[in-house]
């Protein structure tokens, strides 16, 4: 009984101290990199509440693909991240101020709430007791759900294609393939087959004719 | 002792605080600030998977998913936009954005 005790404190702590260490680290290299030791830990934390299938999705979306782009983004901008910062204390005193506030209210709020003893009547789809969760989830997302799986689906195609069409651009003085171009060549275009004297080898008129 | 809904309920509160307190505290530095937002939606993907498990209803984990989903795309269009006026404007500095003077 005391192992998941402590195994919660443990991600708790270096998910919370992490995610402190996201927003005042001076290099935002090293703020990407505490991102990624917050969403591990997230992840034991879901595991521990029995979300194994959302904690290891965390690991591969948010580790394998948003903090590697957040990465490449910082790696390629050229940017002076000291000038950046300037303002950091300035905003310090109305940002623990407003932070304060925040999380006394949100505290109060946990602290009293209640659960309706309808809701759990209420359920729309209980978790069922004899299969794992990575198949309880599936028997639900892409019966009952499976609409919204769809429009999942659509929201990373936007996605995709609006990066893609934000971040294009032709440079004039790239040389491009041209597919046209290519499957219009023909063996007699692209090549010659000449006599050669003995002795006396390709004359110049000749080769910037082949070269052609 | 037993960890309750209550301990995640309360960790979900904290990192949803932090990544308020940095978009604060990182005015200038929208690399940062797209990060807070990132700790923003892990809170309320922790507390959509506190309350599912500990209710015993599998959709708040199908919703979690959802918002997976929409916090990656909003990576991806966030740091493409940041691409492009790094581009236009060789700064990425947030207070520098007035082109509109809106």
């Amino acid at each position: 009984m005391i192992l998941p005790a402590l195994f919660f404190y443990l991600f708790a702590g270096v998910c919370v101290a992490s995610a402190v260490l996201v927003i005042v680290s001076r290099n935002p290299v090293h703020s990407v990199l505490y991102l990624i030791l917050a969403f591990v830990n997230a992840s034991g934390l879901f595991i521990l509440m029995g979300a194994e299938f959302l904690g290891m999705m965390l690991i591969v979306v948010y580790v394998g693909a948003v903090a590697v782009l957040f990465l490449f983004v910082i790696m390629m901008l050229d940017v002076d991240f000291v000038e950046l910062r300037e303002g950091f204390l300035e905003y310090l005193p109305i940002g623990l101020l407003i932070g304060a506030i925040f999380l006394v209210e949100l505290l109060l709020v946990v602290g009293g709430w209640v659960i309706n003893p309808g809701t759990v009547k209420q359920i729309t789809a209980a978790i069922p007791n004899n299969v794992s969760n990575t198949e309880a989830l599936g028997l639900v997302l892409y019966t009952k759900y499976i609409h919204y799986f769809q429009i999942a689906g659509m929201v990373l195609l936007v996605a995709m294609i609006g990066a893609i069409v934000l971040t294009l651009r032709h440079k004039a003085k790239v040389k491009r393939q041209d597919i046209n171009v290519q499957n219009a060549r023909t063996p007699e275009l692209a090549m010659a087959v000449r006599q050669v004297a003995s002795g006396q080898g390709l004359q110049d008129a000749d080769a910037a004719e082949w070269v052609k | 002792m037993t960890i309750g809904l209550g301990h995640y309920l309360a960790v979900g509160a904290i990192l949803f605080t932090l990544g308020i307190l940095g978009i604060f505290l990182n005015r200038k530095n929208i690399i940062v600030i797209l990060m807070s937002i990132e700790l923003i939606l892990l809170a309320v993907n922790v507390n959509l998977v506190a309350f599912s498990t500990f209710l015993g209803d599998i959709v708040g984990q199908v919703f979690a998913l959802l918002v997976l989903t929409v916090a990656a795309a909003e990576a991806a269009i966030g740091l493409a936009v940041l691409v492009v006026y790094f581009r236009n404007r060789g700064s990425i500095a947030v207070e520098d954005v007035n082109l509109m003077k809106g």
